[in-house]
């Protein structure tokens, strides 16, 4: 656990001064490079590009949780129960959409740049939030929610102080999911136009400059391995807090 | 006063009641039947004057149109047998899709080859709130996988039909179509190739390292987060960098060239949905095969089994639900995917997609993605269909 931190520092570490200085890495890029090619992204700061593309991400996945937590939450409420099968099938459904089409179909509402991509990425963003969420709300200890009742908890109570903060845990582990799926998703929104890290790897392909690919690859990859073990740790903190660990 | 008011329910007959999802679809239907229905353009490329329900049909169709749907409308809001749901849901929108077909011919001036009719934002959202009607509906009624297999062969058949009878060639997608039917054939068939060989390589070496990684526990950690990692790395960069290896292969690896390796086209697409498949097989046959009851394993000792008679007579096939599960997740996936790989010129139907996209042409973006979300949704139904049937005692995986 600590060598596992130590080496998520180092790798943090690199990326921001990779981010900041990438004059410095382009030895190591240059290897990749063929006839006097750039070996470091030279249309725009790298740093810039990829804040965009996180701040693209973070929102679109900040307007998923709240939508997909709150139909969750209606469709378990009896008031709802109606919906919740239907639900389930579109959320499956909504998954066989491929985001290509999604982005393509979404430019002529949208028009070019980062609205379309906004929309797809919430799109799919929706599906493990919405998906985790129905499943921590309806897997909780029957024990517990008893309780809850037993002490004259009123609905609106129960899901605040008790259904909510047990199926947290859970909830998270679905943004988690969706989170890696936007940060790669994202990379597409490039193709219509969007300013994310995606225009690195495009302009590689284009030129045939494997040092941009990867370049634009590496950050992605290494941006959503440092998340998801980010937010693996908060999951683990959360469930010890509210003494899950182990049952779930 | 309040023996009145809890009689009167018991009184009227059930049906007469209001269906909450019905509401919702209602709501819908009407917006979708305000907006414009069609969408002419005098050519391919300008903006569109939008036509009304009314004006997109001669009258005798539009006022039948106008029937079906409120028809569609009164079994959505109350609450009738969700069969007879199904059938009005089916019925509608049979009758939007070949009225569709129908007004782009009447919209269309005779001997204009230019002009272009498409359906409108009023066309989408009645078939939209139709097909939650259906789906709702077929979702309460949980047929059998079998009859599931039935119904989506049905509908197949009735497209096909539509298609073949040429009823809808006027409309703008299929006006794109037939300037390049074989391209589309040949792009269907990379497609296709590329989907499913993916899945079949990964399945064929993915399978055994799952088995590999159960059997030997200090490699299943590594293993897996090393597949994760492959994961988080886009696809379009995991595409393009394997331009660069595999063009080195095919330089330098005598008869590669010969195999069709090379380092742009279908190899590298090849390889980038390969490895974006291995992880959930790896993993689902992990899972599988922990998920066996150790009475079981046991009862298969018992009898004198070897390792590999128990792996391959009991342990393999009580954990294949769930390996089916794992390939499911991936077809699905990969069949979206495999539209990526015309970025680096490995064909398929991300072909139309990204033309489209370069000419703001939105018919040709739907002539490659209605194809691609229509194939991914089909292997969804029919696989989900047979992990149901495989998963013995009705268990749910």
């Amino acid at each position: 656990m600590k060598i596992g931190n130590l080496i998520r520092l180092v790798i943090f570490g690199l990326l921001l001064v990779f981010l900041i200085q990438p004059e410095l890495f382009a030895g190591f890029f240059g290897l990749f490079t063929k006839n006097n090619q750039p070996a470091i992204y030279n249309q725009g700061s790298l740093l810039d590009i990829t804040l965009n593309h996180l701040g693209i991400v973070a929102a679109a996945t900040l307007a998923s949780t709240i939508i997909a937590v709150g139909l969750a939450i209606v469709v378990t409420r009896p008031f709802g129960a109606e919906f919740l099968p239907l639900s389930r099938s579109l959320a499956n459904i909504g998954q066989t959409f491929p985001p290509v089409a999604v982005l393509a179909l979404a430019v002529p509402m949208l028009g070019f740049g980062t609205a379309p991509t906004l929309v797809a990425l919430f799109l799919y963003g929706l599906l493990p939030i919405f998906e985790n969420t129905l499943t921590g709300l309806t897997n909780l200890p029957p024990a517990v929610t008893d309780a809850a009742k037993g002490v004259g908890m009123s609905g609106w109570q129960r899901l605040i102080k008790v259904e909510l903060p047990l199926a947290l845990p859970v909830i998270l582990a679905g943004v988690r999911l969706s989170v890696v799926i936007s940060l790669a998703t994202a990379t597409i929104g490039s193709t219509v136009a969007a300013r994310t890290l995606g225009e690195v790897i495009i302009a590689g392909l284009l030129s045939s400059n494997t040092a941009f690919v990867l370049q634009g690859g590496l950050i992605v990859g290494v941006l959503a391995v440092l998340i998801y073990d980010a937010l693996s740790a908060l999951e683990r903190f959360l469930m010890k807090r509210t003494g899950q660990l182990g049952r779930a | 006063m309040s023996i009145a008011d809890t009689a009167v329910p018991t009184h009227r007959p059930r049906w007469l009641a209001l269906d909450k999802l019905g509401v919702m679809i209602a709501l819908i239907a009407i917006a979708g039947a305000a907006l414009p229905f069609a969408l002419f353009r005098a050519n391919r490329i300008v903006p569109g004057e939008t036509r009304s329900l009314l004006d997109a049909l001669p009258t005798f169709q539009s006022t039948l149109l106008i029937i079906f749907l409120l028809v569609g409308f009164v079994a959505a809001l109350l609450r009738v047998p969700v069969r007879a749901k199904l059938a009005v849901g089916f019925v509608v929108l049979a009758a939007l899709f070949i009225l569709v077909g129908q007004s782009a011919t009447y919209l269309t001036p005779p001997d204009n080859t230019f002009a272009r009719v498409s359906p409108g934002a009023g066309f989408w959202l009645l078939v939209f709130a139709f097909a939650l009607l259906v789906t709702d509906a077929l979702t309460r009624l949980r047929f059998a996988p079998l009859v599931r297999i039935g119904i989506l062969i049905v509908v197949a058949a009735a497209f096909a039909l539509l298609l073949w009878s040429g009823s809808w060639n006027d409309l703008s997608m299929l006006k794109e179509y037939a300037t390049r039917a074989p391209a589309f054939w040949a792009e269907a068939r990379t497609h296709l190739a590329l989907a499913f060989g993916s899945v079949a390589i990964a399945v064929v070496i993915g399978v055994p390292i799952g088995v590999l990684c159960y059997k030997v526990r200090p490699l299943r950690a590594a293993v897996l987060n090393t597949l994760n990692i492959v994961q988080t790395i886009p696809s379009i960069a995991l595409f393009g960098l394997l331009i660069a290896p595999l063009a080195w292969v095919a330089a330098n690896v005598p008869g590669a060239s010969a195999i069709g390796i090379s380092g742009i086209g279908a190899a590298p697409a090849l390889v980038a949905l390969f490895a974006y498949s291995l992880l959930p097989v790896v993993s689902n046959t992990v899972v599988g095969l922990q998920s066996v009851s150790p009475a079981a394993v046991d009862a298969a000792k018992g009898m004198g089994m070897t390792g590999w008679q128990r792996l391959a007579g009991v342990e393999l096939p009580l954990a294949f639900p769930v390996i089916l599960t794992g390939i499911r997740i991936v077809l699905v996936q990969n069949i979206g995917l495999a539209t990526i790989a015309a970025l680096i010129g490995g064909g398929g139907f991300g072909v139309f997609v990204f033309q489209g996209i370069g000419q703001t042409a939105m018919d040709l973006v739907l002539l490659g993605a209605v194809p691609t979300v229509a194939l991914a949704f089909a292997a969804a139904v029919v696989l989900d269909a047979l992990v149901e049937m495989t998963s013995r005692g009705g268990r749910r995986v």
